[in-house]
C-alpha cells in the first residue's frame, strides 16, 4: 500500500504565485490568485493545490480561525471536545464549498473562529504566551486526534487547499467571496503520493503560511534541528518544515524576515568576507547559531506573515522565481505568465537574485 | 646556477643515491642488469660519508665558479660548460689523478678505465634533474639555486 | 634455552636475480633482519625479527623483495585458530600481559561499510563543486541558544570560545613521546597549511612548535605531563583526555628509553624515567570532578578557549557524552574501538568498547533528545578510513572528525602494528634519532596536506552530489543515509532506513 504523507518523505516539484496590496486595502478578489495559477496549470499535477488569503475574515479578525480536515465523525466530535475545554467558539461552521467534477474524496472541512480561554490561575503567573498556546493545541490535536487535522490556524487568515489542480482547489473553495489584501497560491507536483488533503500546500502555522517549490537538500538536519524546539514534523515535508524554521526565528529568538533571510539563505563565506566588517561580523554570528537552519538545495517561497509576504530564492537560485509590480499592488510568481496573465499591463518585471529576499509589508 | 646540495639533518645513509647515480651514468636501461649483467658493477659519482653519530653525507662535484680541478687539468680534459657545468671529456683524459688532489672537496674518483669519473648533473645521462636527487627517499639531496644566497 | 614454539610470522622473498646487493635493506632494518654475507657474496635475512613494516620493500631499488605471512600451519582447528595458540605460548613464554600497537586487527563489523550516501536525481540537481561554491567550513564549540540585540537592533552577542576549521577533519591526539619531533612537526604545519588543527596528544608541547598555536589543541591528560599555564594558552583549544577508543579504562605507559632529553624537557619529567598516565585522573572519580577541572582550564585561559572532554566510546556513551555536555564541556570527542595507540594490552584493545559509528548515532540523538545538541560539537575518531567515512559520520551528526591512523599511514606508517617495540623504521613511533630523521617534515607535511585536501574534495563531490553547498546542511542529515544488511535494532539505533526504503 502506498504511504500517507508523513508516513514517507515525498519530493515534489510545483507552481507558486502570490499578490500583495501594499496599501493594505483588502481589494484582491480570491478569483485573481485562481486565474494567475492557472497559467502555470503544466507545473502541477493534480495531486495537490491550494490558497492562502489575508485579511479575509474582517468580521472575526481578532479570533483565531482554524481550518480544520476531519476523516469521519468521531474526529469531529473528538476535537470539539478537546477545543471546548479551552477555547471560546465564537462561530463554527461547514467552509462553504461548490461540488466540482474533478475534486473527489472531500473530507469534511470546518472552521471554527475562536478565543483561548486561560484559567486565572494562568493569568496570574504572567504565564500567558497566547501563540504558543495555540501551537500546541494544533500540534496537540494534529498528533494524536486521529482522523482531525488543523491546516490553518491564524487571525484573520485563511488556507484553502485539495487535491486536484489549483484552479479546481479554488473553483470548489469558491474563492471569489473572498477579498483579501494578499494570497498566495500552490499547485503541486509531487512524485509518488496517494494524494492527501492535509499534504497539499500552503502549509500554515499561527499567520505563517508557506507555498514553496522545490526540494530542499538540507531536510534532515533542519527537521532534526527544529525538533530539539518542541516542533513535531509529522507530514516530512519541506514546506512544514520551513514554516516551523520561520515560526522560531520569527516568533520565538525575534527575528526580523530581512535577518531571517540571510540565515536560511545564507551568504557563502566568500561574501561575508567581503561585507564591511560589522555586517561580516552579524551575518558570521547567524550561521555560527543557526547553523543547521542553512537551507539547501532548490527552493522558492513565499511566505505569508500578518501584514505582509516574503519570496526568496535558495542561495545558488535553482528554481525560477520573478517579480512584477503595477501601482500599489506586487505579484510574485514562478513563470511570468501567470503575472502577466492577470496584469497583462505590469511594469518592473525582474527575477530576484538567490538568497535575495523580496518583503512586501503592507502600509498601516 | 642550479646545484646539487645536500641536507645531512635529513640523508639517511641509505646509500641509494649511489645506486642511483651509478644506475643512470651506466647506460643500461634496467638496473639489474646493470648491476649483475655486467662483468663490473657500475660506478657512482656520488659517494655517502658515514660519520660517527649516524651522521651522514653524500658528496658529490660542486661545480665550483673557480674549479681548481679544471685549473689543474694538465690536459684541458675537464671544462667549464657554458652553463657552469664542470665536465670531463674521458678521450682526453689520461688518468693523472692531478684532479683528485686539487679538489678541495674530495668529490672526484676514477672509473673502471682510469679515467676520472665525476658528477655532471646527470646533463648526459637522464637530463634534467639529477637521478640522486630526483631518488633521494628523503628529500635530503636537493637541486637548487642559492646563488646570491649563502653558498 | 627453552624450545621457541612460535614460527616466525613472515618470510622474506628476495629475488635472487634481482637483488643487486646494494645493501639499503639492511641499512633500513631497524630490527635488523638484513644481512650481508661477504663469503657467498649475496644478502641473507632472519624472518624471525621480521614486523613487516615494509620498509626494505619501498625502499628496494630493483624491487626484489617480498614479504609474506608464512604458510606454515599448526594442525587446522576452527575453535583454537593460529593466533589463539601462538598468544598462549607467547604467554607462556613471558608469564607478561600481551601488548600490541594501533587499532584492532579482528574482523569486528564496520557500519560505514554497512551505510550508503544519496545523490540527487531529477526532482533537485547535484551541485557541480568545480563550478559553484561548496563550503566545508565548521565552527566547534558550544553555539549561542538566544540572540541578544539592543534597542536599534544591533547585535549584543558574541560567538562563544569555538574552533573555526577550513574543513570537518583533524588530527588527533598522538603525544611528543609516542611518535617523533618530525611526525609532531609534519602534523602541525600540514595542520596550518589545511586550515585545521592538529593535537599535542598528553605529552606536552615541544617548544619549537609554539609558533603553530592557533592550528593546536593542547591536550591535558591524567599524567598531566607537559601542562603548565603558557601550555594551556598556546592552542586554539585545550583537551581533556578521559579515555582512548583503543583502551578504555586503561592509562598509559611510555617507557624510559623512549624519553630522551628533548621528551623529557617537554614532559617536564626526569630522562629515562617511565612515563605513567593513570588510567583515571586522580581528581577526577566523578562528574562534578570533571566539571571543576573543566573550569578551571577555562580560568586559567580567561574564558578564551573552547574545552574538549575526549572518552572512549563504552556502552552507555550516549549517557556519559550527556553529563559531560552538562559540565561545561564545549566540544565532546568520542573515540571508537577501532581507534589506534601506540600500545595497549592486546586484550582490552580487542574486547573494550564499541564501535564508534553506533556511539556517534546513540549520542547525537540523545542530546537532541535532551535538547541539549547545541551546547557541544562533537568530534568522533577511531578508524575514519576515508572521506566517504567523513561524509557518513557528519550525516550521523559529528560535527568533525579526528584522523590518527590514517594521518600515519600517510607519513609511512604501514600497520606493522610495533609502535611499541620504538624501532619504527618510519620514523614514525621511535625516539631513535637515526630512526626519527627518517622522516623529514617538508614531505610528512606534504603528504598530509595532500591527504587531507584530497579528502576535502572527495566530500565536496558527495556534497554535490546531495545537493548540498554546506556542510552544516549535511550534519545530521540521516535522511542522506541508507543502512545495507543490517537488523532492525541496528537501522534503529542510527536513525536511518534500509536501502530501498
Amino acid at each position: 500500500m502506498l504511504k500517507k504523507e508523513g508516513e514517507i518523505r515525498i519530493p515534489s516539484g510545483c507552481a507558486i504565485s502570490g499578490i500583495i496590496n501594499r496599501s493594505g486595502q483588502c481589494s484582491i478578489n480570491g478569483s485573481e490568485i485562481v486565474k494567475s495559477i492557472s497559467y502555470m496549470h503544466d507545473r502541477s499535477n493534480g495531486l495537490g493545490g491550494g490558497f492562502a488569503g489575508y485579511g479575509i475574515y474582517p468580521e472575526y479578525a481578532d479570533q483565531y480561525a482554524f481550518h480544520v480536515f476531519y476523516d469521519d465523525m468521531s474526529a469531529r466530535e473528538e476535537t470539539e471536545r478537546y477545543l471546548d475545554r479551552t477555547f471560546e467558539m465564537v462561530n463554527l461552521s461547514r467552509i462553504p464549498t461548490r461540488k466540482h467534477p474533478r475534486i473527489k474524496n472531500e473530507p469534511q472541512i470546518w472552521r471554527y473562529f475562536v478565543n483561548p480561554i486561560f484559567t486565572v490561575l494562568q493569568e496570574d503567573q504572567d504565564e500567558i504566551d497566547e501563540k504558543k498556546f495555540i501551537v500546541e493545541t494544533v500540534f496537540y490535536i494534529n498528533t494524536y486526534i486521529k482522523g482531525a487535522y488543523i491546516f490553518s490556524s491564524g487571525k484573520n487568515m485563511g488556507v484553502f487547499k485539495a487535491v486536484g489542480f489549483p484552479e479546481d482547489v479554488g473553483e470548489f473553495y469558491r474563492l471569489e467571496e473572498y477579498d483579501g489584501y494578499s494570497w498566495t497560491a500552490h499547485g503541486r507536483y509531487p512524485t509518488n503520493t496517494p494524494g492527501w488533503w492535509g499534504g497539499a500546500h500552503p502549509f500554515a502555522l499561527l499567520d505563517y503560511s508557506i507555498v514553496h517549490n522545490g526540494e530542499i537538500s538540507s531536510y534532515d538536519a533542519n527537521r532534526r534541528f527544529i525538533e530539539m524546539f518542541d516542533y513535531k514534523c509529522t507530514l516530512q515535508t519541506d514546506t512544514e518544515v520551513i514554516t516551523y524554521i520561520i515560526d522560531y526565528l520569527n516568533r520565538k529568538q525575534g527575528l526580523n524576515f530581512e535577518d531571517i533571510a540571510k540565515i536560511i539563505a545564507a551568504p557563502f563565506w566568500e561574501e561575508i568576507e567581503r561585507l564591511p566588517e560589522a555586517e561580516a561580523k552579524r551575518i558570521k554570528l547567524f550561521r555560527n547559531t543557526f547553523a543547521s537552519l542553512l537551507i539547501t538545495g532548490p527552493f522558492s517561497i513565499i511566505l505569508g506573515f500578518d501584514g505582509g509576504l516574503m519570496a526568496l530564492n535558495d542561495r545558488l537560485k535553482l528554481r525560477s522565481m520573478v517579480v512584477g509590480e503595477k501601482d500599489n499592488i506586487v505579484y510574485l510568481a514562478s513563470e511570468e505568465c501567470a503575472i502577466r496573465g492577470i496584469c497583462p499591463d505590469i511594469e518592473n518585471v525582474w527575477a530576484p537574485q538567490g538568497g535575495e529576499p523580496i518583503i512586501i509589508r503592507v502600509g498601516k | 646556477m642550479k646545484r646539487v646540495y645536500v641536507n645531512e639533518e635529513w640523508c639517511l645513509g641509505c646509500h641509494l643515491c649511489e645506486i642511483q647515480c651509478a644506475f643512470a651514468n651506466s647506460g643500461e636501461a634496467d638496473m639489474v642488469k646493470a648491476f649483475n649483467n655486467s662483468e663490473q658493477k657500475p660506478l657512482a659519482r656520488i659517494t655517502v660519508e658515514d660519520g660517527e653519530n649516524d651522521i651522514h653525507f653524500a658528496v658529490s662535484c660542486r661545480h665550483c665558479e673557480t674549479p681548481y680541478c679544471v685549473k689543474g687539468c694538465i690536459t684541458g680534459a675537464l671544462t667549464v660548460n657554458e652553463n657552469g657545468i664542470v665536465q670531463i671529456d674521458d678521450t682526453r683524459c689520461v688518468g693523472c689523478r692531478t684532479c683528485i688532489l686539487m679538489c678541495p672537496y674530495g668529490c672526484l674518483t676514477v672509473g673502471h678505465n682510469k679515467t676520472l669519473l665525476k658528477c655532471e648533473l646527470c646533463v648526459e645521462n637522464l637530463g634534467g634533474e639529477p637521478s640522486c636527487v630526483r631518488r633521494c627517499p628523503n628529500n635530503a639531496i636537493v637541486f637548487e639555486d642559492r646563488d646570491g644566497g649563502l653558498l | 634455552m627453552a624450545i621457541n614454539f612460535i614460527h616466525p610470522e613472515f618470510e622474506i622473498i628476495r629475488e635472487e636475480k634481482r637483488c643487486i646487493k646494494c645493501r639499503a635493506c639492511e641499512r633500513q632494518c631497524a630490527n635488523e633482519v638484513h644481512s650481508y654475507d661477504q663469503e657467498f657474496d649475496c644478502m641473507e635475512s632472519d624472518e624471525s625479527k621480521c614486523v613487516d613494516c615494509q620498509r626494505c620493500v619501498s625502499l628496494c631499488p630493483t624491487r626484489a623483495l617480498k614479504i609474506r605471512k608464512t604458510d606454515n600451519r599448526y594442525r587446522e582447528n576452527a575453535n583454537w585458530q593460529q593466533q589463539a595458540m601462538e598468544e598462549i605460548f607467547r604467554q607462556a613464554d613471558t608469564g607478561g600481559v600481551l601488548l600490541s600497537s594501533m587499532g584492532t586487527p579482528k574482523d569486528y563489523p564496520n557500519y560505514w561499510d554497512k551505510i550508503l550516501i544519496n545523490a540527487s536525481q531529477v526532482t533537485n540537481p547535484p551541485i557541480d563543486p568545480l563550478r559553484e561554491p561548496m563550503e566545508t567550513k565548521v565552527f566547534l564549540g558550544k553555539k549561542l541558544n538566544k540572540l541578544e540585540f539592543d534597542e536599534n537592533g544591533e547585535l549584543l552577542s558574541e560567538i562563544p570560545p569555538q574552533i573555526e576549521l577550513e574543513m570537518p577533519i583533524m588530527f588527533s591526539a598522538m603525544s611528543y613521546g609516542s611518535i617523533s619531533e618530525n611526525a609532531h612537526k609534519s602534523l602541525a604545519r600540514a595542520a596550518t597549511e589545511l586550515g585545521t588543527c592538529y593535537n599535542t596528544g598528553e605529552g606536552g608541547l615541544n617548544q619549537d612548535l609554539y609558533k603553530y598555536g592557533a592550528n593546536t589543541i593542547v591536550q591535558v591528560a591524567s599524567g598531566r605531563f607537559g601542562v603548565h599555564k603558557d601550555y594551556l594558552n598556546a592552542g586554539a583549544a585545550i583537551e581533556i583526555k578521559m579515555g582512548q577508543g583503543a583502551k578504555p579504562g586503561i592509562g598509559g605507559h611510555l617507557p624510559g628509553r623512549k624519553i630522551l632529553e628533548k621528551v623529557s624537557r617537554t614532559r617536564m619529567i626526569p630522562v629515562g624515567v617511565d612515563a605513567i598516565s593513570p588510567a583515571p585522573h586522580h581528581d577526577i572519580y566523578s562528574i562534578e570532578d570533571l566539571r571543576q577541572l573543566i573550569f578551571s582550564l577555562k580560568e586559567a585561559t580567561n574564558y578564551e578557549k573552547p574545552v574538549i572532554v575526549k572518552i572512549a566510546a563504552v556502552h552507555n556513551v550516549a549517557a556519559i557524552a550527556s553529563g559531560i555536555a552538562r559540565s561545561g564541556a564545549d566540544i565532546i570527542a568520542i573515540d571508537g574501538f577501532r581507534g589506534g595507540t601506540g600500545a595497549a594490552p592486546t586484550r582490552i584493545r580487542d574486547n573494550v568498547g564499541i564501535p564508534i559509528e553506533l556511539a556517534l548515532a546513540a549520542v547525537d540523538q540523545r542530546l537532541r533528545d535532551e535538547k541539549i545538541r547545541n551546547d557541544v560539537s562533537i568530534v568522533i575518531g577511531g578508524s575514519i578510513r576515508s572521506s566517504a567515512d567523513v561524509v557518513k559520520a557528519i550525516a550521523l551528526g559529528a560535527d568533525a572528525v579526528y584522523i590518527g591512523t590514517a594521518a600515519l599511514l600517510a607519513l609511512g606508517c604501514h600497520l606493522c602494528r610495533t609502535c611499541h617495540t620504538g624501532k619504527c623504521n618510519w620514523g614514525i613511533a621511535t625516539q631513535r634519532e637515526d630512526l626519527v630523521k627518517r622522516l623529514n617534515p617538508d614531505i610528512g607535511a606534504k603528504r598530509l596536506a595532500n591527504l587531507v585536501s584530497a579528502w576535502n574534495h572527495e566530500i565536496m563531490e558527495m556534497m554535490g552530489g546531495m545537493g548540498i553547498n554546506s556542510i552544516e546542511a549535511l550534519k545530521g542529515n540521516r535522511l542522506m543515509l541508507r543502512g545495507i544488511g543490517m537488523s532492525a535494532k541496528e537501522l534503529e539505533i542510527f536513525g536511518i532506513s534500509h536501502a530501498g526504503e
